[in-house]
């Protein structure tokens, strides 16, 4: 079913202008892919830099007195740690429901500079419904502020840093940690910058306002490193760094342990609880998931998609698939999908079923594809 | 002079020798974008007219390709399902998936010539 989407972003005229194929995803009217296609997109972010259009993600401030106000009373809706956020960082969290389902994973950034400010961005299919829960909980004290008028441009690959830097030399943008964020005067554009994104690969989210954002793009574009990409490859770029999909891998059934997204909660918060659903997640960090996130790889070449079964070498349904395709830098199909608690250890020969046939599949490590972030913690892969 | 015929869901299918060689048009392959995966039907295997045939998957979207006229899978293109790429490169020619023995060659009349099916194309959208 072809629905029609009833936004536009910013950005919208220049990617007709691009020559982009456009459909509809989360009521916007997107790029998913440009003449140059969804492989050949997706290997130039990995080897040089894509321009990415996440105008359509929801921008959100929540703003109160001070930081530990603002922080506690996003504790109370996250399983995250932001008492302990220092000024000009992100975190990856998730906004839960009662049993510790996942209402929208996203990303909390305490700007340096403004005691008593959150940063939210938050999945565009998902923003109604984090703004409507964010609002029946908040307290008078505090504010919920999205920001409809800000777009946000994500430059990602290896060449992201060098250009930017280039184009921008004076601003330290080069040395910016991963997962920090700050204000930043970009050849002469307010921004708001972070290190981060949804590819795997080094990289910058800019936000700044809808007015300018075309500007901004088109001066990106000019450089030679640069092209723009598409929905179609920034899906294959996150499933290859095996990042999670809202609607994918993640839903309201699920916690984020089940998600294999208990890295994303710190210490305090894990003794502590205090958030929804704690007694849940508690419980599934103490005894493990009944079910679990794990990468396949299948044996041939066909990819098994999203909500392909997943069956025991005998026959027996453990699990469904939740994203799958084909990974362009690994060269083969990939996916990701969860299985039951027996079968998540990596090299657990499975089978997909597709078109009504079970193909051998093997539980795979993630990411797929080895993580380049900057100043990288932790390679995997 | 080879004959060439389309069916609405873009399959082409060529007739050599009393036989349809059978792939996905130009118009389909460019509709489908990168293809990473073919898989031809078992040789041998009798296909009835609209029967699903072949796969092909891009990084899109899987497609299943259906007989456009029934008969007796004869050849595959092997080819074709070590490289994939084939399909996008030259959908016409190297990218065939598989060939047909005609069962019932008066078939081929309900299906759209090159002209007909560029008006269909023009048409539809």
């Amino acid at each position: 079913m072809i629905e029609a989407a009833n936004q536009k972003t910013p950005l919208h005229a220049l990617h007709i202008e691009l020559g982009a194929r456009m459909a509809a995803f989360a009521d916007y009217d997107m790029p998913i892919h440009y003449p140059a296609g969804v492989l050949a997109e997706h290997l130039h972010t990995r080897k040089f830099a894509g321009l990415f259009d996440v105008s359509h993600m929801g921008q959100a401030l929540i703003e109160g007195a001070d930081h530990a106000t603002v922080a506690a009373f996003l504790e109370t809706l996250c399983p995250a740690d932001f008492l302990n956020l220092a000024p000009g960082r992100q975190r990856y969290s998730q906004l839960l429901n009662d049993d510790g389902g996942i209402v929208d994973d996203l990303m909390v950034t305490r700007p340096p500079g403004a005691d008593g400010a959150l940063r939210l961005v938050v999945n565009a299919s998902r923003k109604a419904v984090d703004y409507a829960l964010i609002r029946r909980r908040l307290p008078s004290s505090i504010r919920l502020t999205p920001l409809p008028e800000a777009a946000l441009i994500a430059l990602q690959g290896p060449m992201a840093a060098a250009t930017l830097a280039r184009l921008a030399p004076g601003d330290g943008l080069w040395t910016m940690p991963f997962m920090s964020a700050r204000p930043a005067r970009v050849m002469g554009f307010e921004t708001f910058v972070s290190r981060s994104g949804y590819t795997g690969e080094d990289g910058y989210e800019v936000s700044l306002a809808s007015s300018q954002a075309e500007s901004f793009a088109r001066i990106l574009l000019a450089e030679p490193d640069v092209a723009p990409i598409g929905l179609g490859a920034r899906d294959s770029l996150r499933l290859e760094a095996g990042l999670c999909l809202y609607g994918h891998e993640l839903d309201e059934t699920i916690d984020p342990i089940e998600a294999a997204l208990s890295w994303s909660i710190q210490k305090r918060r894990r003794m502590e609880g205090g958030f929804p659903g704690a007694g849940r997640i508690q419980g599934a960090l103490a005894n493990g998931p009944t079910r679990l996130r794990v990468g396949i790889r299948p044996d041939g070449r066909a990819p098994a998609r999203d909500a392909a079964e997943i069956v025991s070498p005998d026959g027996a349904p453990i699990g469904v698939v939740t994203s799958g395709g084909f990974g362009p830098s690994v060269g083969a199909p990939i996916a990701m999908g969860y299985v039951a608690r027996a079968y998540t250890a990596v090299g657990t020969p499975i089978g997909l079923v597709v078109r009504g046939k079970p193909l051998s599949a093997r539980v795979a490590a993630l990411p797929f594809y080895p993580h380049a972030y900057y100043r990288s913690q932790a390679r995997n892969g | 002079m080879s004959q060439i015929r389309y069916t609405k869901d873009h399959e082409y299918v060529r007739v050599e020798d009393g036989e349809g060689v059978v792939g996905i048009s130009e118009h389909a392959q460019q509709q489908l974008g990168d293809v990473v995966f073919a898989e031809a039907p078992p040789i041998g295997k009798a296909l009835k007219k609209g029967d699903p045939a072949a796969v092909v998957e891009s990084v899109k979207a899987a497609s299943d390709v259906f007989a456009p006229v029934s008969g007796e899978v004869v050849a595959v293109n092997s080819e074709v399902e070590s490289t994939p790429g084939l399909i996008n490169e030259d959908a016409l020619g190297r990218g065939w998936l598989f060939r047909l023995k005609l069962a019932d060659p008066a078939e081929l009349s309900a299906l759209m010539d090159e002209s007909a099916y560029s008006d269909y194309l023009r048409t539809s959208g």
